[in-house]
């Protein structure tokens, strides 16, 4: 009769509560770290925000008493971001619609989707010693060695399967019955694609490029040894084939500065870079379940 | 009826626009090829640029540590041991915590808006840069962490693992950094494959009078493991390739340590640190050091994807 209620000696009982907090304190654990970081950054990055921040060049490092502003740097990281989406996105979105609507999963599309897995998985570290190796010490562009051009194509090597992925996958949802209709009206394939699939996974796959987009502006490794760094301001077109600073790279090498202006810098620069950062992944966040909820209704 | 079907029949499409279907199609084609281009050109430029330092060293690269760019000899083993070391131990760390807040996450312990942000916030820590996670580890977890080793070197100094006196950057914070990095894909490639397994298996172990944690590890973990061993060998991958957090603070040492509490070096540092100054017949050693972090990651991608295909959920 007794065995009819709950025991809170037994020791399964027991054993369930002792897994229960474990797990409870695994999760704290791993919350952790982010609100420590988000708010340290905030909070120190914050305190350096001025207007002149995004003005001024950066001074060298060695007087200790005015680190100028992240201008250059700033600017730098929009083009060689634009430079990387303006390669990366056509090549993804044809190789990602070529995957999802002509392959028949044959060997080809199997042995590239293949690829696309094995090259998202390569060190982004590889991407820049590539890059070092084809473009850089080659001075195949123009005769200018380290340049913000080089730098964008290895962000776009980071950023293609990303986007190859996020093409494919959202053509796969779109249903079979809307290239049915289309075809059936007569409409050729790449009318189809063009004015029905593509349309229609729109925003799928706009998300997942702008979230491709954002990993790409913080990567670092690519870019040490192909835009390098640069104090000065970008004022023309002919900049492009010159080092270029980033924000990554300045945060990069302002840390390891020994002087406190500079650290201050790179605090600067983090906090405007994971801001914006942060945001952009809120946003496709919001979105993303905003279309899954309007899908359903 | 006759006069339909020939109406019929005349109505071909334009010949442009059939060219226009085709020239489209190809040039898909031509476009999802670059992906295979673009990663037999990383596998075949990185070898023949290593192939002079290759040549001359042979698999003694891999065994020696003498890396000295004035007398001409190089060996990675610090930074291949580094590599490995970090990696493998951070991992070890990351899976009990990942695949703990994974199961957190998918229970029912707390309501599921609860659930639903502590995974998000989980996720958002994917996004922040790893240069950022590396300023912070510089300035607010080495000097927080600074007691601990002391204390860790005075009561466990007769291991080997911790018999250096710590001073600043070391191997164990380039480990507590790969944590953070690596607790995110762990923990949501977990959480995606306990999601994924059917209810009935849950309800029917319940049914038959198993309790709560009995029925995670003995049903809901055991159907799941194939993804979960996915996500770990994915993050094994960025482990090893991780460059920035590492690099700014493991300290950039070659000399070789067992000690963890000593700074130490992995190849994708060295390549950091070293690839922008150097020259001669060091630039072909460094791409040997690279060409040996490919392979090792290229193996254990394709391993983690033969395994998703191979033990994917047949339910």
């Amino acid at each position: 009769m007794n065995s009819l209620y709950y025991q809170k000696r037994l020791s399964r009982n027991i054993g369930d509560k002792f897994f229960t907090s474990l797990s409870v304190i695994c999760a704290l654990i791993a919350i952790l770290p982010l609100i420590f970081l988000v708010t340290y950054i905030l909070i120190k990055g914050g305190s350096q925000i001025t207007p002149e921040l995004f003005t001024l060049e950066p001074n060298p490092p060695g007087d200790d008493l005015d680190a100028g502003g992240i201008n250059p740097a700033l600017i730098g990281t929009l083009i060689i971001t634009t430079i990387a989406s303006i390669i990366a996105i056509p090549v993804g979105v044809g190789g990602g619609i070529y995957l999802a609507e002509y392959s028949k999963g044959g060997a080809f599309s199997r042995f590239i989707r293949f690829g696309v897995n094995v090259l998202a998985g390569v060190p982004s570290i590889i991407a820049g010693v590539f890059i070092y190796a084809l473009i850089v010490s080659t001075k195949i562009l123009f005769g200018s060695m380290y340049s913000g051009l080089a730098g964008g194509m290895a962000l776009s090597i980071l950023m293609l399967p990303t986007v190859i992925k996020t093409t494919d996958e959202g053509l796969k949802l779109v249903p079979n019955e809307l290239r049915y209709a289309s075809l059936g009206v007569g409409a050729s394939m790449y009318t189809t694609i063009l004015k029905v699939t593509l349309p229609s996974a729109f925003r799928s796959i706009a998300t997942g490029v702008v979230l491709g987009i954002a990993r790409a502006a913080g990567e670092t490794a690519p870019l040490i040894f192909t835009a390098l760094f640069s104090y000065y301001y970008i004022t023309g077109f002919g900049d492009l084939f010159y080092e270029m600073g980033s924000l990554a790279v300045l945060i990069y090498n302002f840390a390891l500065e020994p002087y406190d202006a500079q650290n201050k810098l790179a605090w600067a620069a983090s906090f405007i870079l994971v801001l914006s950062i942060l945001s952009v992944n809120i946003f496709a966040r919001i979105l993303a379940a905003f279309t899954e909820k309007t899908k359903r209704v | 009826m006759e006069e339909k079907l020939t109406l019929f029949k005349n109505r071909k499409r334009f010949g442009i626009e059939k060219n226009i279907d085709i020239i489209f199609k190809n040039t898909a084609l031509v476009l999802s090829s670059f992906v295979a281009i673009i990663l037999l050109g990383i596998i075949l430029v990185v070898f023949f640029q290593s192939f002079e330092s290759f040549s001359r060293y042979g698999l003694k690269f891999l065994v020696t540590s003498e890396w000295n760019p004035v007398k001409d000899e190089y060996g990675a083993f610090t930074a291949i041991y580094g590599t490995l070391v970090t990696s493998f131990l951070s991992l070890l760390i990351t899976i009990p915590l990942g695949v703990g807040t994974a199961i957190f996450i998918t229970e029912d312990f707390v309501p599921k808006v609860f659930r639903e942000i502590i995974g998000s916030f989980v996720e958002l820590l994917a996004a922040i840069p790893s240069v950022v996670l590396g300023l912070w580890a510089i300035f607010v977890m080495e000097p927080f962490f600074r007691a601990f080793f002391v204390f860790l070197h005075n009561f466990l100094g007769w291991i080997p693992l911790f018999s250096t006196e710590p001073t600043g950057r070391n191997s164990l914070l380039a480990i507590l950094i790969l944590v953070v990095m690596l607790l995110p894909i762990v923990t949501s490639i977990a959480r995606d494959s306990l999601n994924q397994v059917p209810k009935k298996l849950r309800n029917a172990a319940y049914g038959i009078g198993a309790s709560r944690w009995k029925t995670i590890f003995s049903v809901i973990l055991p159907a799941a493991l194939s993804g979960i061993m996915a996500g770990v060998l994915l993050a094994l991958g960025r482990a090893m390739g991780e460059t920035m957090a590492v690099t700014m603070i493991i300290g950039n040492s070659n000399a070789f340590s067992w000690s963890l509490l000593s700074p130490g070096y992995t190849i994708s540092s060295m390549l950091a640190n070293q690839f922008g100054e150097a020259d001669g017949s060091q630039v072909s050693s460094l791409f040997y050091a690279a060409f040996v972090l490919m392979i090792l990651s290229l193996v254990v991608n394709i391993f983690a994807q033969w395994l998703v295909k191979k033990f994917s959920l047949k339910y």
